[in-house]
């Protein structure tokens, strides 16, 4: 029960010499790490900024204009469109033009004067009094991250509107200091995170397409009769993805550094060593699916099916943290998940892979139990 | 290069069946293919032929029957099989994106075969199958025929004993058919057996010996010569005006198997319960015996008496 060497490097160069050839799927190589690269290194920011919303300026004051500038100064909103009354404004953000409205009241002067933190110690102001905000903010609440950036107004110093020292501006309760991306740039946490979503995408749909191709070809009935075996088939296809995968690392990470500066801090060893586990993970979750699907659009169906929550809940975009508990468990199963965190200590915070134990083990568990399933499933579909 | 103990059989089965569900793929077939001879499997598509290549090539378990390919007892030895025979599946299924010799060289090393030794080989088959001048050419740009040729030397690349081709020539014109089958019988004169499936009349009477599936059930085997002279029936041709309704009439009693109109004549079956035919044709036509022949049968006639196509 030896394999042979010969046959599975026969296969592998038989791969290589197609896939030299299919100039469609050599470009996607090479695009899909590229584009992805530029547009998620430049269009992703969780800082949010320049949020078009619109005013209604009931008191028409020399006040209620510095107010509309101080918020301007913060770049957080970007006033766009003035309003008469609350109901065209209501109006105008149903309609998506803008995202938030700001009312002033005509009494902004007189709340400004007796707001606390303006700084009139004079005339003592009542509780009653003191606790009135100065102005209101109508929020498209829809989307949590404006609504969250929106909300990060609410206490907005106004020693600059009114130019006087504040009294009661207190000294933060706890000092904050960040590690590891202290600039707080979003391509620093999304570069890294990138590769596992560019792996997870390419590893399993050129896997399961490759071998999906040669059986609704044809090929694979002429394979089962000649002395080769399934494991022999699968190994001499799947390793020619293996290099492509590191070609897109290395694509990734190399441009990510020259346009996005997100350095390395991790050993290349390490890197290596996780990667090439992650891909190994990936393209056996492609084998399999490859011996399911019947033919090359159902093989991107069930590609997509699994590439979605793979992405969604892999801790890309959105924290772990954040997710609900069944929603971790299943984020556990997939190997992007546990990628993501790899990638992130190695790239960032420069651990080594020896130290992230539990997510190497369920990577190698993975591959193992992968690729265990589909030398089974492969069997059963020749008889 | 054999042991004279070995027995004269390429391939032995028994009682050989597959059902699938409730289908009756193939159903209590016995066969006996001779080495170094052409055998033939004809019958109509969905009759069973490529179930029973690929129990006999050892891909498709039985459900019940023995098979002795090459000595060799299947499904349990089907491993061992796979380096002495070769298979040419119905549908070409080398690579369309590589190149004539790219294919070769694949499959070389599929059988382990490399080096000088491979180079040796791949230029020998490039020359038998005149594919010399097309080594670069895609696979996939390539006719019919010329893939064809590809397939035949791909399957035959590791000298195989026993060649199995699946309707080998069913994309092909007579031309190359013609040269194919020349190129079988130079196969077959090396030592090859060969198991072949057709549908086609004329590829079939080609073969040393043949077996008739329908509905995967073997209805007759034997030389097509043994066939024709063993058949259960008269053929008998007509010249005649009117030869619909003449037909119509003919088929309508109960002797009749079949009739079919060929230009001006009439072709009929009689069954071989009537011990004069010529004169059970005038008495039912008011003919005379001038325009009343027996005939040869062809295999055609063959193949229409022993399946239950004779009333279309």
């Amino acid at each position: 029960m030896m394999l042979s060497l010969l046959r599975i490097q026969a296969i592998f160069f038989k791969e290589l010499t197609q896939l030299k050839r299919d100039r469609m799927t050599f470009g996607m190589v090479i695009m899909i790490p590229l584009v992805q690269l530029m547009l998620f290194g430049y269009a992703i920011n969780t800082n949010i900024r320049h949020i078009p919303v619109g005013v209604v300026d009931q008191s028409q004051s020399a006040l209620s204009r510095v107010l509309v500038q101080t918020i301007s100064a913060t770049q957080v909103v970007k006033f766009e469109q003035q309003f008469q009354d609350i109901k065209t404004a209501e109006d105008a953000l149903k309609r998506s033009e803008i995202r938030a409205i700001l009312i002033i009241p005509p009494d902004v002067t007189k709340r400004v004067a007796r707001h606390p933190s303006s700084g009139f110690g004079l005339p003592a102001s009542s509780d009653e009094e003191t606790s009135r905000p100065i102005a209101q903010w109508l929020v498209d609440g829809a989307d949590t991250a404006i609504a969250a950036t929106i909300k990060s107004l609410r206490n907005m110093p106004l020693s600059e509107l009114v130019s006087v020292k504040p009294a009661n501006r207190s000294t933060p309760t706890f000092e904050v200091t960040l590690y590891y991306n202290p600039e707080q740039r979003t391509a620093v946490n999304i570069v890294p995170g990138l590769i596992g979503i560019i792996l997870t995408m390419t590893m399993i749909m050129f896997t399961s397409a490759a071998i999906v191709r040669e059986r609704e070809q044809g090929n694979m009935e002429m394979l089962i009769t000649t002395p080769i075996r399934s494991i022999e088939i699968m190994l001499g296809k799947i390793i020619p993805y293996i290099f492509i995968g590191v070609v897109q690392v290395v694509i990734i990470l190399g441009l990510g550094y020259l346009l996005f500066d997100v350095p390395v801090n991790g050993s290349l060893l390490s890197l290596l060593a996780i990667t090439l586990l992650f891909i190994a993970a990936s393209l056996t979750l492609g084998l399999v699916i490859s011996t399911i699907a019947k033919n090359q659009l159902q093989s991107t169906q069930m590609t997509i099916f699994v590439l979605l929550p793979s992405i969604l809940l892999s801790g890309f975009m959105f924290p772990y943290e954040g997710m609900p508990l069944a929603a971790q468990y299943i984020a556990e199963a997939f190997p992007a998940t546990h990628f993501m965190r790899l990638i992130r200590g190695v790239v960032l915070k420069d651990l080594e892979f020896t130290d992230l134990t539990f997510d190497i083990y369920w990577l190698g568990l993975f591959t193992i139990i992968g690729l265990a399933v589909a030398s089974m499933r492969f069997k059963k579909t020749l008889g | 290069m054999n042991n004279s103990s070995e027995s004269e059989y390429a391939i032995q089965a028994k009682g050989l069946s597959k059902h699938f569900g409730d289908l009756k793929a193939i159903d209590n077939l016995d066969i006996s293919v001779e080495k170094s001879r052409i055998y033939g499997f004809l019958g109509p598509n969905g009759c069973g032929k490529t179930t029973a290549i690929r129990m006999l090539t050892g891909l498709l378990t039985p459900t019940s029957g023995e098979i002795e390919v090459l000595g060799l007892r299947l499904p349990q030895e089907a491993e061992k099989l796979r380096l002495k025979i070769g298979y040419m599946t119905q549908r070409f299924s080398l690579y369309n994106d590589l190149t004539v010799k790219e294919n070769l060289q694949f499959i070389s090393k599929i059988y382990g075969i490399t080096g000088t030794q491979q180079k040796k080989r791949i230029d020998e088959l490039l020359s038998i199958y005149g594919l010399n001048h097309k080594q670069t050419q895609f696979a996939g740009s390539m006719s019919g025929g010329q893939r064809q040729r590809l397939a035949l030397a791909a399957a035959t690349l590791h000298k195989p004993e026993l060649l199995f081709l699946d309707e080998p020539t069913s994309a092909v014109d007579p031309e190359n058919r013609r040269e194919f089958w020349e190129q079988l019988f130079d196969l077959c004169d090396q030592g090859t057996s060969v198991l072949v499936s057709t549908h086609y009349m004329d590829e079939a009477e080609r073969c040393h010996k043949l077996a008739i599936l329908e509905d995967g059930v073997k209805r007759a085997d034997g030389t097509p010569e043994e066939l024709m002279n063993n058949m259960a029936a008269h053929v008998i041709e007509i010249s005649a005006p009117e030869l619909r309704q003449l037909k119509q009439h003919l088929m309508s009693l109960p002797e009749v198997i079949t009739g079919s109109q060929l230009g001006a004549r009439l072709r009929v079956l009689i069954h071989n319960t009537v011990t004069d035919p010529i004169g059970f044709i005038m008495q039912h036509s008011n003919l005379t015996a001038d325009f009343v022949d027996l005939v040869r049968p062809s295999l055609e006639d063959v193949f229409v008496t022993c399946t239950g196509n004779s009333r279309q």
